[in-house]
């Protein structure tokens, strides 16, 4: 039996065809990834999508493991320092920074104060870099554009610092086992602090544009919130644990390298949702330009690296190339590796995105016989299967943002 | 802290340690030490979940190590257990106490093959599906083993096959034992060099 019916009603029409039986829609299941711009690397998603609501969030991670881990075993400990670059690429000194302090924790070292300082000034500029580029690329996920042009410019300004600093934009291998690469060239304080005195517009220009933008607010209020209970439970760190309301801050909490000398405030959200994670990274980048005002005012002379350390940073270069003793000195740390005593430590150090730590099982000697990387990307995206469920399709991109991963770091 | 834990843990016994308090457990008492610890001590946060291998001859073999931390206290202990089965080795899994050792527990499994009992989904994480080897095994070499590519369809037009690594430019150090002439600096792993052929898939 035919009955006439227009033809852009198609509920009327699928009706008609089923007879009196509800409208009843088959699951899809939708890949995404691992090579799709808003899962920012190579994440994949497996989703099962009930219309455009997320049933079900399978990640698949893996595709950037380089296996870190088994090289670390087959290498010294300053060999490794160039694939913790690789981690969090988008903090690579924040990264050098948590290596060195695990491995001298592991030796009982402590570093000159001057050498503790420039630690900081590096943690803070690499977070107010992943910061920015977080924020940047999160804007474009929620179709704000402009944030990023303004982001990475100010990025730009700090690659070239990174630059003059280390030698390097982006792999910048700064640290070493008791010291760093190389004293602050001449006049470099000045010109960070002159980056100060600019990104702080820039990131007030940043706060216009997002904070009270009615779409950006649409697309991230409510949306995903994790509760404290939750980001408790699934080991979540940094500032997506901050944004969940708990006070929690390793600076703050267990300082390290002269952490404590330091005043800042710890941000943190009510809700732990998108809009909140958003909002505790801005304020992050703001404390961050107060850290690194008060080390600049602060900076201590004195040497930049442990002198007493003969057997584990090596003696300065004019000193190898006239006499004997520290030509076998560093002979033996490039050859051998810096000697440590056996024994265990495990450290973490608030990175930018979460507490990033290394587990270090030594049997003496300049290799270690296990380390671990306890990846904060990776403890943070495992609640991605719980948070998604319920959520749109559209909302994905924008949770993934709000996360603020690097598969570099999870996969490892 | 210290004497408290001992004392309210009488089978933990103190496992030697760099920085904070470890605790060496039996495997039978982990799930009881680490709930305690979770609920009487504070230690709220499991930041860490991974395991060592102390080589083919070794008994026990395997030794899982957890670390949790205290969001109150800012402290973290360490507690480790033994794995008694060297050939299939077996621990608790804690994903009942704390969600967030789920992947944790996946990628051990992944990278050393210990199977958690009790583990709602433990599948691979890091390698493929099919991958056949456990890579942080202390026999499995750095350059890797020669397996097959994880897309069976890909594999089957090219004949691909994901090859070993090739070992002769190093990382290099020098082994701190042996006679003066063994001690010039050399790839840590001599699975694959100039005098030793390419491994083959074992």
């Amino acid at each position: 039996m035919e009955t006439e019916i227009s033809i852009g009603d198609t509920v009327a029409r699928s009706s008609q065809q089923h007879g009196e039986e509800p409208l009843k829609g088959d699951s899809m299941t939708l890949n995404m990834g691992p090579s799709h711009p808003a899962t920012h690397g190579v994440l994949r998603l497996k989703l099962e999508l009930d219309g455009d609501m997320v049933t079900k969030c399978d990640p698949v991670i893996g595709y950037l493991h380089r296996g870190d881990e088994k090289i670390a075993e087959n290498m010294t400990y300053n060999q490794f320092i160039p694939y913790t670059d690789r981690l969090d690429y988008l903090a690579p000194l924040a990264n050098n920074v948590a290596f060195a302090i695990a491995v001298e924790r592991l030796a009982g070292l402590e570093v000159p104060e001057r050498c503790q300082a420039i630690r900081v000034i590096c943690c803070e500029l690499a977070r107010i870099s992943s910061h920015l580029l977080g924020i940047g690329v999160y804007g474009m996920d929620t179709g704000a554009l402009t944030t990023f042009m303004y982001t990475f410019t100010e990025r730009e300004k700090l690659y070239t610092l990174f630059e003059e600093l280390t030698g390097a934009r982006f792999t910048t291998s700064y640290t070493r086992i008791g010291g760093l690469l190389r004293d602050i060239p001449e006049g470099w304080l000045g010109r960070v602090n002159h980056f100060c005195n600019q990104t702080l517009p820039v990131i007030d220009e940043i706060d216009k544009l997002l904070t009270r933008n009615k779409i950006f607010i649409d697309r991230t209020d409510g949306i995903a919130p994790i509760s404290k209970q939750d980001a408790i439970a699934y080991g979540i760190t940094g500032a997506n644990l901050r944004a969940s309301g708990v006070e929690a801050d390793l600076r703050k909490d267990n300082p390290y390298s002269g952490y404590e000398q330091y005043e800042f405030e710890v941000p943190i959200g009510t809700k732990g949702d998108c809009y909140d994670r958003y909002l505790v990274r801005m304020e992050e980048m703001r404390q961050s330009v107060r850290i690194v005002r008060q080390v600049i005012d602060k900076m201590p002379d004195g040497p930049w690296y442990a002198e007493e350390a003969k057997k584990i940073f090596a003696p300065p270069k004019d000193k190898i190339l006239t006499s004997m003793e520290e030509l076998i000195q560093n002979f033996m740390i490039v050859t051998e590796g810096p000697q440590m005593p056996e024994g265990e430590v495990y450290f973490e150090a608030e990175n930018p995105k979460g507490a990033l730590g290394f587990y270090i099982h030594s049997k003496g000697g300049g290799v270690p016989y296990r380390l671990k990387i306890r990846a904060p990307s990776f403890c943070n995206l495992s609640i991605l299967p719980k948070i998604a469920v319920g959520s749109m399709m559209s909302d994905i991109p924008v949770i993934l943002g709000s996360l603020d991963f690097v598969l570099g770091e999870c996969d490892r | 802290m210290r004497e408290s834990v001992f004392e309210r843990l009488p089978h933990a016994s103190e496992r030697p340690t760099k920085d904070h308090l470890a605790l060496n457990v039996p495997v039978e008492k982990l799930l009881e030490t680490l709930q305690v610890l979770r609920d009487e001590f504070n230690l709220n946060l499991l930041t860490d979940v991974t395991a060592i291998d102390w080589g083919v001859d070794a008994h026990p073999r395997y030794t899982g190590i957890y670390h949790l931390y205290s969001l109150k206290k800012h402290l973290t202990v360490r507690v480790a257990t033994d794995c008694m089965d060297v050939v299939e080795p077996t621990l608790p899994s804690v994903v009942s106490l704390w969600p967030a050792a789920n992947w944790h527990e996946r990628e051990t499994y992944d990278m050393f093959g210990i199977r958690y009992t009790g583990h709602p989904d433990l599948r691979r994480i890091l390698m493929w599906d099919a991958f056949p080897h456990f890579p942080l095994r202390k026999d499995f070499p750095l350059a890797g083993f020669e397996t097959d590519l994880p897309a069976a369809d890909v594999a089957g037009v090219t004949q691909a096959k994901v090859e070993p690594a090739p070992m002769m430019g190093g990382p290099f150090h020098a082994p701190q034992a042996g006679a003066m002439s063994k001690r010039e600096p050399r790839a840590a792993d001599q699975s694959w060099t100039e005098q030793t052929p390419k491994p083959n898939k074992q």
